[in-house]
């Protein structure tokens, strides 16, 4: 029997720097937000799914279930890590969503921490660098910024827009999310470059070109964390349940091995499409999205494969300003990951976390008028793809 | 699997897989076919010649490939439809300078360092991208 699925309470810590801290510390001062505001008792949580990227490189830390449950209080229930890397706790999200849905437990907790600025920019490139084709792309020295540069010079290709022109348009993706990052309490650049210009992105260093540091979000230390459960259940506890309406996933293997459906993200397609065809909906029906805009090029071609823009729109969709906080798609009024921070195995729960706030209205320092929303998260070149779909309407 | 295709190409040959089913090539070889999934294929030799799809100079490296900046990434489309990744051998400021995408090239192979979490152990080997025209 399939139950409808809502979730409780959300948390996430302050994005940034953590030193201080290890994984299960981290992401315990998550966890605590979203327990304290789901009005539920321990021993209802029945499982827990953790989302983390890179935790043996960064801290020499794997088999994170069991230290996660012990270190909030729940030793002795079964605790999963997941990896899929950006994608990490959005894997985890889904897996604990199908499990809710599908009668195998009632409530459970979801979330994701990674500490990559602690790690430093080296180690953290090499770490993000894993989840690429570690024998046939990485031998390069290819990485992250590199992957998206490589798609930004085929973008302004494929769509014949010049590609200083085209660095103009995208650079719009970054003056718009560090605005709303700069106003967001609890991203990694809380009041900084809230009044950056695109000549800011333009003229910063260059990464990989044609992508400047302006162009990239940053290394981040930090946790999230949800808790869902049937429907049922949490209208009982809180106030309003935010209910999970669809959830799509995909995958794909090298970024070389993709060709051309790389400038579509293809994957993304795919699993955008299935989280719409499970809600019922289509894009017109999405109010605000939260997309993995790891760097600005990939907040544009997401906007187009999640069917918000035809393809080669996007880029003049932001410039346009129909993705700012009062435009037709609101696209990241949290400030994103490039104004947020980007906490790898944290980043798909924290995308819920803003998603769940802005729907309940508790997002304070943006206006947004919202009934539904998607996030999008992307694990490697699209090797892993995945879009929950929330709405403060059961049906 | 892998180290074969790197010694190979070490030899100056870039060798991938044809299917036998949709006629598909394969490269770097794949335990199925690339475009149909199939596992009926036969190994082939390429003729190491295609032109630049897409590239970029990298001026931040990871732990392990510091010493090599800037360095330029491109990615390859084959003569004979496969597309790989590899480096370009020309200089990070002509390659900034002057658009690289469309010119022809030609493969071949470079051993490098390995690293720590490089899968081999003993060498790394990079395909290289010389321009020819």
């Amino acid at each position: 029997m399939k139950r409808d699925v809502a979730v409780l309470g959300v948390g996430q810590t302050k994005f940034g720097s953590h030193p201080d801290k290890t994984l299960p510390e981290l992401f315990a001062e998550a966890f605590f937000e979203a327990f304290d505001s789901s009005n539920i008792e321990l021993k209802d949580i029945e499982a827990i799914y953790f989302g983390n990227f890179v935790g043996e490189i960064t801290d020499g830390a794997a088999n994170l279930g069991g230290f996660i449950a012990d270190e909030i209080g729940l030793r002795g229930i079964p605790a999963y890590r997941f990896e899929g890397a950006c994608a990490s706790s959005s894997v985890a999200f889904r897996e604990a969503y199908l499990a809710v849905k599908h009668g195998i437990y009632d409530c459970v907790l979801v979330g994701g921490a990674e500490k990559l600025y602690s790690a430093g920019t080296p180690i953290g490139t090499r770490a993000l660098a894993t989840a690429l084709d570690s024998a046939y792309e990485v031998n390069s020295g290819l990485t992250f910024p590199g992957v998206f540069a490589l798609i930004a010079r085929m973008y302004a290709k494929v769509y014949d827009i010049p590609l200083e022109k085209l660095r103009e348009k995208i650079a719009h993706v970054s003056v718009k999310n560090h605005k709303y990052g700069a106003m967001n309490p609890k991203a990694q650049f809380y009041n900084k470059f809230g009044d950056l210009k695109v000549e800011d992105v333009l003229n910063s260093r260059m990464i990989c070109s044609p992508l400047t540091l302006f162009d990239c979000c940053p290394m981040t230390d930090g946790a999230s964390a949800v808790i869902i459960a049937t429907a049922d259940f949490a209208k009982d506890r809180v106030d309003e349940p935010i209910y999970v309406r669809g959830a799509g996933q995909a995958s794909a293997g090298s970024l070389f091995r993709q060709k051309w459906d790389i400038v579509k993200a293809l994957p993304r397609k795919m699993s955008a499409e299935m989280a719409y065809k499970e809600a019922g909906m289509s894009p017109k029906d999405i109010d605000v999205a939260f997309i993995h805009d790891c760097f600005t090029i990939a907040e544009v071609i997401a906007s187009e494969a999640m069917g918000f823009f035809e393809y080669g729109k996007g880029a003049d969709a932001v410039e346009e300003g129909l993705t700012w906080a009062d435009g037709e798609i609101p696209i990241n009024p949290d400030g994103g990951l490039i104004g947020k921070g980007h906490p790898v195995g944290a980043t798909g729960t924290a995308q819920i976390y803003s998603a769940v706030k802005l729907l309940r209205g508790e997002l304070d320092f943006v206006k947004v008028d919202a009934e539904t929303a998607i996030t999008d998260t992307l694990g490697g070149d699209f090797g892993t793809l995945v879009n929950i779909i929330l709405s403060v309407h059961r049906r | 699997m892998f180290k074969d295709f790197f010694s190979a190409l070490m030899e100056g040959k870039l060798i991938g897989v044809k299917c036998k089913d949709c006629g598909e090539i394969t490269c770097p070889p794949k335990s199925t076919c690339n475009s149909c999934g199939s596992r009926n294929l036969e190994r082939i030799e390429l003729s190491g010649k295609g032109k630049i799809v897409s590239y970029t100079v990298t001026y931040v490296a990871p732990l392990g490939y510091d010493a090599e900046v800037p360095y330029v990434v491109a990615m390859v489309e084959l003569d004979e439809g496969a597309w790989i990744v590899g480096r370009l051998d020309v200089d990070a400021e002509k390659a900034d300078k002057e658009d690289m995408i469309g010119k022809r090239v030609e493969v071949y192979g470079k051993e490098f360092p390995t690293e720590q979490f490089y899968p081999d152990k003993q060498r790394r080997v990079v395909p290289m991208f010389k321009i020819v025209e």
